[in-house]
């Protein structure tokens, strides 16, 4: 099955390769893999689509911890989400063919990016499954897919789950093996039953100063 | 500068990275490292002469990470090895290796090309910390002098906390040369965040508790967690209030008493029949900083089946892995017992320890009393004269393979890091290396170096560095003639076809002695004492090489992927280990 990953990373030369190394090592292939900055400064935030075991979930999180580099990983897979994927298209299109190809990108609220004498370029964004049902009708219908380029998906929880909102909360847990005292559980349960209630009602996050933090060790 | 004046610490001052080099592991405390210069590692060594730093040249970098390695197992502080560019750092790659899997908190400096060449296949040049990202926890490269003390005590840091492994910096020339402030106090790590994982919850520790109440047959699994976390006291507190039997991993041998009346001995592949029995019956597994090896286990899928499982770890890739838990407790593993034990009901084990004792009592007398000395030399001889001439208190090293297990089974720990042994890696030519970084760790003790044939003569050459830095280490080369273990299982699953493990060896005394190091050859059981006698009281280094049945086998034995309790036993023609006046 489909795991999903947001991880932030610290924002240094060689860290990619580090997670792209565990997933070879662990033999999971990766799906998808977007990198980009982050709200926090330093920091990049990536969205990992794996295929795994339903089981290996906490095993991944727990592996990705272990890098030095990394600072916070969730498993979005498990939570209300919202995800998205841009995709560019490039149909060969002559002046004949061009008017169903309007329709089609219509239809499925794309864009016409670019158009030339042979070709034309559709930008569409969306889930995964949109993205596949526009590839499946250009594919079954008589045109002609010239080149696809895919961002892979970007995945953010829906309201929030944030360990400090949680901390907010007071839903915190003492737990011993640490010296540095209680912090929040990072069970799912509770933090689930938040987000669904936090939907929609934005909250003030209390800035961090330590950010971005040294990893865990 | 001078030795001894640590006022570089105290006042930010302006050095060259080579120098800061030095002053960062004088400010971490380092008094030894073991390394072989080069090229690209130069300008630290011209600097070293400025600090009171001993650094121990040793004859292949591999070595060089043994003795670092062993270094911090014998001593509980972080162990130091520094090598050059390409060849040099490669040659570390096993070093570390075994430090990973065995968790060993090292510090590995390499030198490297200057960062104007990086990526040109300069001469000696390797990405080596592209190479050892698998086999280190962390790794760096510092390309400036500036960046050079944060990424050292950082490097320190990782590797010392959590679950501990080996750390490389790899630091190029330039670095080196280049001057930049330095200012030991600013360059301290940030403290660690908590993992945020650690789930040792109240509500957790009670389902624990829970479950060790309502445990008939319950058995302590004793990894190499304990001597990380230093919990020997914490599981020993366990152990005998709530009347638990302690089973040991081959790494958790000294982490919990020998002799204690509650300790098995080691499980696993090579463990005695009644450990692995008691085990396979047991209805709690508490399992203390292991993880689940299949060594220890067996076949997952006939693995303990009727017991529940409380895994302790500090690790939480470790959970769930091999063995589900039915509780994981993920925390360091003092700190989590540190909680339970007031939690802890008193609970009678008597009828389970009872039924274990039975168990061995049986196995004991046929695997290891009821035959006969036939006055040949057998290592388990060696290994049990050997613990009796020392009364256990030495600290042994040991490679890997028949002599490894031999040891295991018959020289009984009573103190925690007194074996140093490539558990995980399972790295021939581990044992005299590891010897040289465990006397330098801990000079008082006596040290003894215990390898094969075939192990010893992957380091050998280390011989010479036992002889220039004036160690007193003793050897012993358990010698067959092949290379036993691997034998072992051609004759069990290859139909006894013996390809390429009858080795030829040199004459090891002969050998020794070219080094300047004394030696004798013991070829039956009334010359060990003897001999042992020597070594021990000679002053200066000793090798023994002791020519012992070729064709012996390691009983009783799991074949790989079989069921813990479908050993195969001792056969009966087998030696026995102590005649009657040795119990």
């Amino acid at each position: 099955m489909q795991h999903t990953f947001v991880a932030y990373v610290e924002d240094k030369p060689g860290v990619l390769t580090r997670v792209a190394s565990l997933f070879r090592r662990l033999n999971i292939n990766i799906v998808s893999l977007t990198v980009g900055r982050s709200e926090r400064q330093g920091a990049s935030r990536m969205t990992i689509v794996s295929d795994a075991l339903p089981a290996a979930g906490p095993r991944i999180m727990a592996s990705l911890y272990k890098l030095e580099n990394v600072i916070e990983v969730d498993d979005v897979g498990r939570f209300s989400s919202v995800s998205r994927e841009l995709a560019l298209i490039k149909v060969a299109a002559t002046p004949s063919t061009r008017s169903h190809l309007f329709e089609l990108v219509e239809v499925f609220r794309a864009r016409v990016v670019d158009l030339a004498t042979e070709s034309m370029m559709i930008e569409i964004t969306g889930t995964e499954s949109k993205i596949e049902g526009l590839l499946q009708v250009l594919n079954e219908s008589e045109d002609r897919v010239l080149e696809i380029c895919r961002t892979g998906q970007m995945v953010m929880r829906r309201g929030h789950h944030t360990s400090r909102v949680l901390q907010a909360l007071g839903d915190t847990e003492s737990v011993v093996g640490s010296k540095a005292g209680p912090f929040p559980a990072s069970e799912s349960g509770p933090q689930e039953e938040l987000s669904a209630s936090a939907d929609g009602e934005p909250e003030n996050i209390p800035a961090d100063p330590d950010f971005p933090d040294k990893n865990y060790r | 500068m001078k030795n001894g004046d640590s006022a570089i610490l105290n006042h930010p001052a302006r050095l060259t990275g080579a120098e800061i080099l030095w002053a960062t592991l004088e400010g971490e405390g380092v008094r030894e490292v073991f390394g072989y210069p080069g090229g690209a590692i130069l300008p630290a060594y011209d600097a070293l002469r400025k600090f009171p730093i001993r650094h121990i040249l040793v004859r292949h970098e591999q070595s060089a990470v043994h003795m670092a390695d062993a270094y911090a197992r014998a001593s509980g502080r972080v162990g130091v090895a520094v090598g050059t560019s390409g060849p040099g750092a490669t040659n570390m790659v096993t070093g570390l290796a075994t430090a990973k899997m065995d968790s060993s908190p090292i510090v590995v400096i390499t030198g490297q090309v200057s960062s104007k060449v990086l990526g040109t296949d300069a001469f000696q040049e390797v990405d080596i910390t592209g190479i050892t990202l698998p086999v280190t926890k962390h790794n760096y490269l510092v390309t400036r002098a500036e960046d050079l003390a944060p990424a050292l005590r950082e490097a320190f840091c990782i590797a010392a906390s959590g679950r501990p492994g080996p750390v490389l910096v790899d630091v190029t020339k330039d670095a080196q040369q280049a001057v930049a402030e330095f200012d030991f106090a600013a360059a301290a790590p940030r403290p660690a965040r908590p993992h945020p994982m650690l789930n040792a919850s109240p509500e957790r520790i009670a389902q624990a508790v829970e479950l060790l109440r309502a445990s008939r047959r319950p058995v302590i699994l004793a990894g190499n967690g304990i001597l990380k976390s230093g919990a020997m006291s914490q599981v020993r507190a366990l152990a005998e209030r709530a009347q638990i039997p302690v089973a040991c991993t081959l790494l958790g041998l000294g982490s919990f008493p020998a002799s204690h009346e509650l300790n098995l001995g080691m499980m696993g592949m090579h463990g005695e029949f009644f450990v692995n029995q008691s085990i396979q019956q047991a209805d709690l597994l508490i399992a203390c900083g292991m993880r689940f090896d299949d060594r220890v286990t067996g076949s997952l899928a006939t693995y303990a089946p009727q017991a529940k499982k409380i895994h302790i770890d500090i690790d939480p890739s470790e959970i769930d892995k091999n063995v589900h838990a039915d509780i994981a407790l993920i925390g360091d593993l003092a700190a989590v017992l540190d909680a339970l034990l007031p939690r802890l009901p008193s609970r009678d084990g008597s009828a389970w320890l009872k039924a274990i004792r039975a168990m061995k009592g049986a196995e004991s007398v046929r695997d290891i009393r009821n035959m006969p000395d036939n006055g040949h030399l057998y290592a388990a001889h060696v290994m049990h004269d050997l613990w009796h001439a020392t009364s256990g208190q030495a600290l042994i090293s040991t490679d890997v393979g028949q002599h490894q297990m031999w040891e295991a089974q018959y020289y009984k720990h009573e103190t925690p890091r007194s074996l140093i042994t490539s558990g995980g890696l399972g790295t021939m030519g581990f044992a005299l290396p590891a010897a040289i970084g465990a006397k330098i760790a801990c000079p008082e003790k006596e040290v003894w170096a215990i390898a094969g044939d075939g192990g010893f003569q992957m380091t050998s050459p280390e011989l010479a560095t036992i002889a220039q830095e004036h160690l007193d280490i003793n050897i012993a080369i358990i010698n067959n003639g092949y290379l036993g273990m691997v034998r072992q299982w051609q004759e069990a699953f290859y139909d006894k076809n013996y390809q390429s493990t009858p080795i030829l060896s040199p004459d090891f005394v002969k050998l020794a002695e070219a080094y300047g190091i004394r030696a004798a050859a013991v070829r039956t059981r009334g010359e060990v004492s003897g001999a042992v006698e020597e070594a021990r009281t000679h002053q200066g280094p000793f090798l023994i090489n002791f020519l012992v049945e070729q064709e012996d086998s390691v009983y009783p034995m799991v074949p790989s992927g079989a069921a813990l309790h479908e050993m195969i036993r001792r056969p009966q023609a087998n030696p026995l280990v102590e005649t009657a006046s040795d119990t």
